[in-house]
């Protein structure tokens, strides 16, 4: 089917905005747009990280996923506690992926979930004493956690408990760090507030700790990958192309992180920022403290990568320049291979995304080295300068959804016809129901990694899997096939 | 009274950075400059104005200044 014009895509948000009421509408109209390259500032035709309309289906997150499932969690020798109920931690429990080297149980905590498992006592009496017993044991049964991060759940901001109190206080009896993340739920809009958190409390208990402390010794290559998340593997295939280069990572933040690797972080000469949306307030906050310049980059496809490994050379004298070429070259014949597999394959293929953080402007140059086309995309909780870098990456009169809610992007789906759906697993189900293929882009549908030049074969590979399989000729109904197929059965029994 | 992020980005411009509004904006003149004096109004490219106490010297970039906004622009 034929892309829509810029006139039938306004015409499809304002046929899909008709359902709602008056408030409603005119409240979702800011948030839905037809992109324009020509536009400098997303401002002009975009509103985004305001709160959702009640009564419609969102599909965000709050500040404890922001905090606890993105940021911290993934730091793989502290102990993180789900200070509240038992659900939140327990249901969100290992669900993300983040892969780790270690023995979890013993110096390694990422897949576990610690709860102080609050009753109704708890809250009528507070839970600061409870804290305080949980990490005293935390102490005696992993003696070899490297720390301890306190993850608030809603009802501790409102009962209003002293967690920092109880921080300070265990710091000293045990000797290592104890970080309050005050990420109670309800604050903010989404997730995206949950990171914001995440980052102060990190800059506030964490990063200043080796403040004056020059034993690590250090090199003119020093980098610091922030934001990969180490799903599915990521941020391993990232890491092999920046030290084939010839940079050392120092950190990486948090997949696969360490808290050391946190605490030295501000002795590395440049941070690569990959997630811009959950890390960038660090960044600019080791900026102006410490002066380390920060970078964002993309590891999404070949395109993609070897624009940003010449990107990030560029800042380093020539033996980095030298070796950014040397990687590129080296893994071309690898990727030219999985192109020339794949392309006549996916040709022409038509995607629509709606995710979150970094992926809905960064996994484009990725489908576009496959030849597919990315007709829509959208942020859960992006904000205006996500969209900003989102317009000139995607085409002319390309929807743009901000926060979209169920009915709408069901409704746009039905209209624009997409080959390819790219979002979450609350959309999965629905999508593959109607008959549609779909990849769960949150944590690459149980696969991955996805960055890098490895990634990109695995992405690839993927997609085609996904797109081609054959069950998507089985899902019609047989009251809805038309009659030639019907012939076609008839004759077959 | 924003707290505004400022910093020399890669041809020597100033950007400005507001981190509660998102706004991410290059600065298309300064009205005080030099290396003695800096500060005064900056208007920013995409209109609106903003007003800095001038001080003496170039500031450390990047920097958090207080900024009192002036003109929106709009």
């Amino acid at each position: 089917m034929a892309a829509l014009t810029k006139e039938e895509t306004e015409a499809l948000i304002q046929e899909v905005l008709e359902i709602y009421p008056e408030q409603a509408r005119k409240d979702r109209a800011k948030h839905l747009a037809v992109n324009d390259q020509s536009l400098e500032k997303s401002n002009k035709c975009i509103t985004s990280n305001r709160k959702s309309q009640p009564g419609v289906m969102t599909i965000r997150g709050c500040a404890y996923a922001g905090s606890k499932g993105v940021v911290w969690g993934p730091i793989k020798d502290m102990i993180h506690i789900s200070h509240g109920p038992v659900g939140c931690g327990q249901y969100s429990r290992a669900g993300r992926r983040n892969y780790y080297v270690g023995t979890t149980g013993i110096n390694t905590f990422g897949t576990m979930n610690f709860t102080s498992d609050f009753t109704e006592k708890d809250i009528v009496f507070g839970g600061d004493k409870k804290l305080a017993k949980i990490m005293t044991e935390i102490e005696q049964l992993f003696p070899l956690n490297k720390g301890i991060s306190i993850q608030s759940e809603c009802p501790i901001g409102l009962i209003g408990d002293d967690i920092e109190a109880v921080a300070k206080k265990a710091n000293k009896e045990i000797g290592k760090p104890v970080v309050p993340v005050r990420c109670e739920g309800f604050r903010g809009v989404s997730q995206s507030l949950g990171h914001h958190i995440a980052n102060d409390a990190i800059r506030d208990w964490v990063l200043e700790n080796r403040d004056g402390d020059e034993s690590f010794p250090t090199t003119p290559y020093d980098v610091a990958v922030i934001g990969d998340y180490n799903i599915g593997g990521d941020a391993w295939a990232s890491r092999t192309l920046l030290e084939e280069m010839g940079l050392r990572v120092v950190a990486q933040w948090s997949g696969d992180g360490t808290i050391a690797e946190m605490e030295k972080t501000p002795k590395v000469k440049l941070n690569l920022i990959h997630c811009y949306r959950s890390m960038n307030y660090i960044a600019r906050h080791m900026e102006e403290k410490y002066k380390i310049p920060w970078i964002e980059y993309n590891f999404f496809g070949p395109t993609k990568i070897a624009e940003s490994l010449r990107k990030i050379a560029a800042l380093f004298d020539e033996t980095i320049q030298a070796g950014a070429e040397k990687v590129i070259a080296k893994y071309q014949a690898e990727y030219d291979a999985v192109i020339a597999k794949y392309k006549p394959r996916l040709q022409g293929k038509r995607v629509m995304l709606y995710v979150g953080g970094l992926r809905p402007r960064h996994v484009i140059g990725a489908y576009e080295d496959l030849g597919m086309e990315v007709v829509g995309t959208g942020y859960e909780f992006g904000h205006n300068d996500d969209y900003d870098r989102t317009i000139k990456e995607m085409g002319n009169a390309t929807l743009i959804y901000d926060d979209v809610t169920g009915y709408e992007f069901e409704e746009f789906v039905k209209r624009v016809q997409p080959d390819l759906i790219g979002s979450g697993i609350k959309e999965k189900y629905i999508f593959q129901k109607m008959g549609i293929p779909f990849r769960q882009m949150h944590s690459w549908d149980y696969s991955g990694p996805y960055h890098g030049y490895d990634g990109f074969a695995i992405f690839a590979r993927d997609m085609d899997m996904t797109l081609n399989n054959p069950c998507w000729k089985q899902v019609k109904v047989p009251w809805k096939t038309d009659d030639t197929s019907k012939v076609a059965v008839a004759a077959g029994a | 009274m924003p707290s505004v992020m400022l910093k020399k980005n890669a041809e020597g411009k100033l950007v400005f950075y507001v981190p509660k509004k998102d706004l991410e904006e290059v600065a298309e003149t300064v009205e005080f400059d030099t290396p003695e004096k800096w500060g005064g109004e900056v208007l920013l490219s995409d209109g609106s104005k903003y007003y800095f106490e001038p001080i003496d010297g170039q500031p450390d970039f990047p920097v958090t200044l207080r900024a009192k906004r002036i003109d929106s622009g709009e």
